[in-house]
């Protein structure tokens, strides 16, 4: 019996060895590569805010479009960057909080250091952390000159008054312990020194669109596929992934046979992110709102930085298809008795489309790719390019949500897939229950 | 422009002149500023549609404005009446409403601010008859519960809130089976005022 409780306490102290050790590295892991706060001036003047330097205010708007901090920050019909909206996420839903300088519910009482560290180590002023939902393993690339210059044009807003909303996040995902874990797996802040020293075998655009594109433009957050608890490996930045609850799935920009531009004019790629239209592609659904919110307010030279390093990815191998099994007969001709009557007045008889206006099905590969959930999305619910200042009055798809049947979606989609030289696999019925759906 | 707004018109009928589907109102003829008023509405999140939101999502004010003025232009014949579906006494409680309101419960005449066509009025007042029951039903009760909203001070939901379900019926009843008469038009603002201060259409 003695000999039980003495194993007992053994067992037991290396259990709490180890768990401790654990608890410790989690905590480390969390915490380096942070500044101490203490030691940075500004602390002190928490009170009477630093004053922005000159041009600083509006190099800072500027650096807020580049990053969308608006879309995300504002709720439909309330104040801008007052926050509110509610973010879908599978582990539930995230309200964004509120950044106007307002000090009992805004971002009134932090400093710039404080800013700072929740750009760059996802920690909020009171030392909590972050949801990754805020793409701070993104802006931990931004630059403290450019969070500053965030800082200062957030600080030149009227402040609002407006509580921030609590989280929607089942357990565990809701806990500050999971985040830690998290963290400690998935998240290292970028040393900041590795910006001063740039890698020389790259041109200084390049260098300009990779921080654009990986840093305060965060395209990576959307264009990469994520693991079960959300979190991206290096090997699938920019290879494409679903955007999580909202039925949209953002395609590669690295894969020839999805949206790389390694092969496109470079005009194009730029007219794309300014206008949201080119002769051969448009945008529809959340990259309507990417382009609307941010992009078209990019300067030509970030544009062109940008453009540099997306078609510089290393190009993807091809992803593997399910074989183009030609579909039924009856499957074909149900698909083209639809498509005839409700597609083809605006994409053509032989899928040509209208250059600018209905975009071609034939050879387009936003039709041929291998998921299909954004054609259901779009034929459901319909879309519009966004206005832009060069595109500022664009044509929009109709939503059929209320004509179609799952199974008509099926077989137009099939018929569309299989037409003119297309050659991609058949829809199913259930895929077109399943696909396109937020939750 | 029609091309430009097909995927308003697969819903609302060619040129929005509303189709038999029994819920989508007509759009065609409202006046512009009401029109105008509810693509903001839908974009920014006071009205409600799961369609309607994300379509508008991305638009600019001044494409919204150009859309609404091109349907509130389009002068279209309307369709013939939906059949009654309830007693002519429900009917009767209907019209006099629309036409005397209920000063007991402090329920203004409809006309007052629809206009004594009930065709609406320039520039934001939308007229009420050519719309199906079922679409009538389902604002008046959005109004109520406030899931319909207006830009504030919102008048209609103050209205709404006194009208109880038998009201809401008997509205819908006289309004979805009046004939719309040839040539109805919006009632130009007249020198009458409105009898309260509504929400304004943004400029």
């Amino acid at each position: 019996m003695r000999r039980f409780a003495r194993l007992t306490l053994k067992v037991g102290a290396v259990v709490f060895s180890v768990a401790s050790i654990l608890v410790a590295t989690v905590i480390y892991l969390n915490l380096r590569g942070e500044d101490d706060l203490t030691s940075t001036p500004l602390r002190q003047t928490t009170n009477a805010q630093p004053v922005a330097l000159s041009g600083q205010i509006e190099r800072g708007r500027y650096l807020a479009l580049v990053g969308n901090c608006a879309g995300c920050h504002s709720n439909a019909g309330g104040a801008a960057y007052a926050g509110g909206r509610g973010v879908p996420t599978p582990f539930g839903t995230i309200y964004t909080s509120n950044l106007t300088p307002e000090k009992a519910t805004g971002i009134g009482s932090w400093s710039p250091a404080n800013f700072w560290r929740a750009m760059h180590n996802g920690r909020a002023r009171d030392g909590r952390l972050l949801n990754p939902v805020f793409p701070y393993s993104s802006y931990t690339h931004v630059t403290r000159d450019d969070s500053d210059a965030i800082y200062a044009y957030l600080f030149s807003l009227p402040p609002v008054v407006q509580p921030n909303r609590e989280h929607e996040l089942r357990f565990p995902y809701n806990t500050q312990a999971a985040l830690a874990v998290w963290r400690a797996m998935y998240f290292r802040a970028a040393d900041p020194s590795a910006d001063v020293a740039p890698d020389t075998t790259r041109t200084a655009q390049w260098t300009r669109g990779a921080y654009l594109a990986r840093g305060l433009g965060h395209c990576v957050e959307c264009h990469s596929a994520r693991n079960a608890l959300g979190a991206i490996s290096g090997s699938q930045e920019f290879a494409g992934g679903a955007i999580p609850a909202q039925g949209w799935y953002a395609p590669s920009l690295a894969a020839p046979d999805e949206a790389g531009v390694a092969l496109w004019k470079r005009e194009d790629v730029v007219a794309l992110l300014k206008t949201g239209l080119t002769p051969v592609a448009s945008v529809i659904g959340p990259m309507a709102e990417v382009v609307y919110g941010s992009t078209q307010h990019w300067s030509d030279q970030d544009l062109q930085a940008v453009t540099e390093f997306l078609q510089a990815l290393p190009a993807a191998p091809a992803r593997k298809q399910v074989a183009a099994i030609p579909a039924a007969d009856s499957v074909l001709s149900q698909g083209a008795k639809i498509y005839e009557r409700d597609c083809a007045s605006c994409h053509g008889r032989a899928g040509q489309g209208a250059p600018g206006i209905y975009p071609a099905l034939a050879g387009n590969r936003a039709v041929t790719m291998w998921t299909t959930t954004n054609l259901v999305h779009i034929v459901r619910n319909g879309g519009f390019a966004p206005a832009t200042a060069g595109n500022p009055r664009p044509y929009g798809m109709p939503p059929f949500s209320h004509t179609l049947s799952d199974s008509d979606i099926a077989s137009v989609l099939t018929y569309i897939r299989q037409s003119w030289g297309n050659q991609a696999a058949p829809v199913s019925q259930l895929d077109a229950l399943q696909q396109g759906r937020g939750n | 422009m029609a091309e430009r707004t097909l995927a308003c018109t697969a819903c609302h009928g060619k040129e929005g002149r509303a189709t038999t589907a029994g819920f989508f109102p007509r759009i065609a003829g409202k006046p512009a500023g009401y029109l105008y008023s509810q693509l903001l509405n839908f974009r920014e999140g006071r009205r409600h549609n799961s369609l309607m939101s994300p379509l508008l999502a991305n638009l600019s004010d001044a494409y919204l404005r150009e859309i609404a003025e091109y349907f509130a232009s389009l002068d279209l014949p309307y369709p013939p009446p939906q059949n009654a579906s309830l007693p002519p006494q429900i009917r009767a409680r209907g019209e006099e409403l629309v036409r005397r309101g209920d000063l007991t419960r402090n329920i203004p005449a409809c006309t007052a601010c629809h206009g004594l066509a009930m065709m609406g009025r320039q520039p934001a007042v939308p007229g009420l008859l050519g719309l199906p029951r079922d679409y009538l039903n389902a604002q008046l009760g959005a109004w109520r519960t406030g899931q319909r909203k207006a830009a504030s001070p919102d008048c209609m939901h103050g209205v709404a809130l006194q009208l109880d379900t038998p009201d809401v019926s008997a509205l819908s009843e006289w309004l979805a089976t009046q004939p719309v008469p040839a040539l109805a038009k919006a009632a130009i603002a007249s020198e009458s005022p409105l009898p309260a201060e509504c929400g304004k259409v943004p400029k």
